[in-house]
Formats: structure tokens, C-alpha cells, sequence
């Protein structure tokens, strides 16, 4: 096959996977442009915010910041702490993004949850190429999350049927790709570690802080769980 | 702020999310191996991060007041029993999120 028809190809397998994210993003995006709309900043702002940050909660984090008190390095140093997670995105992804060549930079530049959670999951149709097809999915939902800030921006306050509830397709989303995983996986000790460790951080911590320590409860308890998980054939 | 502050502020935020992203392709490059722990981590963490994100989707759902969570709960129910049903991604998504909305809209 030719280099045309597989970037065709590639598109065509990774449009259908990113309609939940355009659900999501749109909604999200519009709802994060009002705000931004109704809290006094023009337009171009969540333009310029949703291309170049592309991070979602981070962006809403964001327009507290910029309506408080000048504060560059506790502006950085929440930003690294909330978008922490993306560390384990990263880890994950060493080996699928290798090979992507010049794709690749940007491959991980647009590694939003949902960037992630499809690339890592997905399987990829015959006569689609990998780097392409992840560099759909990833340019897409960045698009997605662009337009809708943007819009939302622009045109928020005029915005009247009743969308309530429509970021659900987030949640369905994340439940669809925890099942696929499961289905997949052969023991489900990570994916309940996964699951009741955050719960239990919630509880603990509080809905705005519980991040960080089930991030850290979930590598610890994974560390320790090295032998069995992989059979001893990973020892150093 | 000043709109020099602003642009400071955007431009901190930036820098802390593409270095989150960034680093570990950083610190393991592709040319080396990969120590063994990190490969272990690789493997092992997907699963647990599904778990953690769906849960972090949940973190403001009230159990105890409001809707106790139903519409949530129900929701994702229906959402499992169509995927194990028919196994199609967008199906499963589209069916949980309209029985979400008339639930949120009409019933609580």
C-alpha cells in the first residue's frame, strides 16, 4: 500500500475512536470558554490556553491563578502537581510512541488523558500505521478541545439547549476503556489497586487533593507487589 | 495582573505541563534500555490509571446528599451491562451518557 493510503487508512481508524471525546471536549471546552468569557477575559485567551496548554483541569485551575495575585512559581509548581499523572502516562507510552519519528515530539506535547487512554488501548486495524493513527487521535481531540474553548469564547453567552449532563460521555468513556483493560489483562490486581486505592485517597484527602496521594499509594503498592506481578523475571 | 503578569502565568503553566509530559521520554531515552523497574511500572500502571481516572471522574459525585450518586451510578451500570452486551465502544458511551442526561434533566 501506498504512504497516502495508510495516512487515509490511519485517519479513518482513529476518527470513529475519538467521537466520545468530541462529546466531551465539546462540552467541556464551551463550558471552560464561558467561563473564561464571564470572568472577564477576551476570546483569545482560552484560544491561545487550550492550543498551547492542552490540559483540561489544569486550564480551569488557570483561570483562578490569573484572577489572583502575580505568583509565577506557585503557578508552576501546582501545575506540576496536578498534571503529575502525566508521568505515568508517559512511562507507559516509552515503548508505543518509539518509532514515530518526527511525530513523536508532538505525540507527546498532546498526551491528554484521553490521548492516552486511547492511544495505549487501541488496537490498530491492518493497513493503518501506528504513528499515524496515534497522531490522529491526538490531533483531533487537541482540535476538538481548541474549537470548543474557542467557540465557547466567543459565542457563550448565547448558548441556550440544555446540554446538562452531556460530559458524562467522559465517565462512560473511562469506564469503557477500564473494562476493555480488563477483559484484556490476565489478573485484575492493578486495576483493582487502581480503583480502591484512589477511592480511599478520596475519602481521606478530599476531592481537591487526592491525586497526588493515590499516585503514590498505587507505585508504592505496585513496587511492592513486583515479585508477584511479574513473576520474578524482572528482578534486578 | 498586568498583561505581562498574565502572559508570565500562561506561560509557567505551559511549561509545567510539557515538562510532566516530557520527562520521563527525557530521562529514558529510547536509544538506552529502560531500567527494569521502570518497564515493570510501564506495564502495570495502565490498568491502575484506568481505575484512578474513573474514579477521579466521579470525585465530586455526592454520596451521602442531593442524588446520593444515582443518576451516576445508574448510569455506569448501564453502561457496563451494553458493553458486555454488545461490545461497541461508542454504543456502550452514547447509551450511558443519554440515560445520564434524562436523568440529571428530568428525574433528580
Amino acid at each position: 500500500m501506498n504512504r497516502r493510503s495508510v495516512i487515509k487508512k490511519s485517519f479513518f481508524a482513529a476518527f470513529p475512536h475519538t467521537l466520545p471525546i468530541f462529546a466531551g471536549f465539546w462540552f467541556l471546552g464551551i463550558t471552560y470558554g464561558i467561563y473564561m468569557n464571564t470572568s472577564g477575559f477576551s476570546f483569545l485567551y482560552p484560544m491561545f490556553m487550550s492550543l498551547l496548554i492542552f490540559a483540561g483541569s489544569m486550564e480551569f485551575v488557570a483561570v483562578s491563578m490569573l484572577l489572583g495575585v502575580f505568583n509565577p512559581v506557585q503557578a508552576f509548581i501546582m501545575t506540576l502537581m496536578i498534571n503529575a499523572r502525566h508521568l505515568f502516562y508517559g512511562i507507559s507510552m516509552l515503548d508505543k510512541y518509539k518509532g514515530t519519528g518526527l511525530k513523536k515530539p508532538y505525540l507527546i506535547f498532546g498526551m491528554c488523558d484521553e490521548s492516552f487512554s486511547i492511544n495505549y488501548t487501541a488496537e490498530i486495524p491492518i493497513g493503518a500505521d501506528k504513528g499515524w493513527f496515534m497522531f490522529f487521535v491526538t490531533l483531533l481531540n487537541h482540535f476538538y478541545w481548541f474549537s470548543g474553548s474557542t467557540l465557547g469564547g466567543v459565542f457563550g453567552s448565547l448558548l441556550t439547549f440544555n446540554t446538562e449532563g452531556l460530559s458524562f460521555a467522559m465517565t462512560a468513556m473511562f469506564v469503557v476503556i477500564f473494562m476493555e483493560q480488563w477483559l484484556k489483562e490476565k489478573n485484575h490486581i492493578s486495576s483493582l489497586l487502581g480503583l480502591s486505592l484512589t477511592l480511599i485517597c478520596r475519602l481521606i484527602f478530599g476531592a481537591e487533593s487526592f491525586l497526588i496521594p493515590a499516585m503514590a499509594a498505587i507505585c508504592l503498592t505496585l513496587m511492592l507487589l513486583k515479585k508477584i506481578l511479574s513473576k520474578g523475571d524482572c528482578a534486578q | 495582573m498586568t498583561l505581562t503578569q498574565k502572559i508570565i502565568t500562561i506561560a509557567m503553566v505551559i511549561l509545567g505541563t510539557v515538562l510532566t509530559r516530557f520527562l520521563p521520554f527525557i530521562i529514558f531515552k529510547s536509544g538506552k534500555p529502560t531500567p527494569a523497574c521502570i518497564k515493570y511500572l510501564g506495564a502495570v500502571l495502565p490498568s491502575a490509571v484506568f481505575g484512578m481516572l474513573v474514579i477521579y471522574c466521579l470525585k465530586d459525585t455526592s454520596f451521602l446528599g442531593g442524588s446520593h450518586g444515582l443518576p451516576e451510578l445508574i448510569s455506569i451500570a448501564l453502561v457496563v451491562l451494553l458493553h458486555m452486551w454488545k461490545r461497541q465502544m461508542l454504543f456502550s458511551i452514547a447509551g450511558g451518557t443519554v440515560c445520564y442526561m434524562l436523568l440529571v434533566q428530568l428525574v433528580f
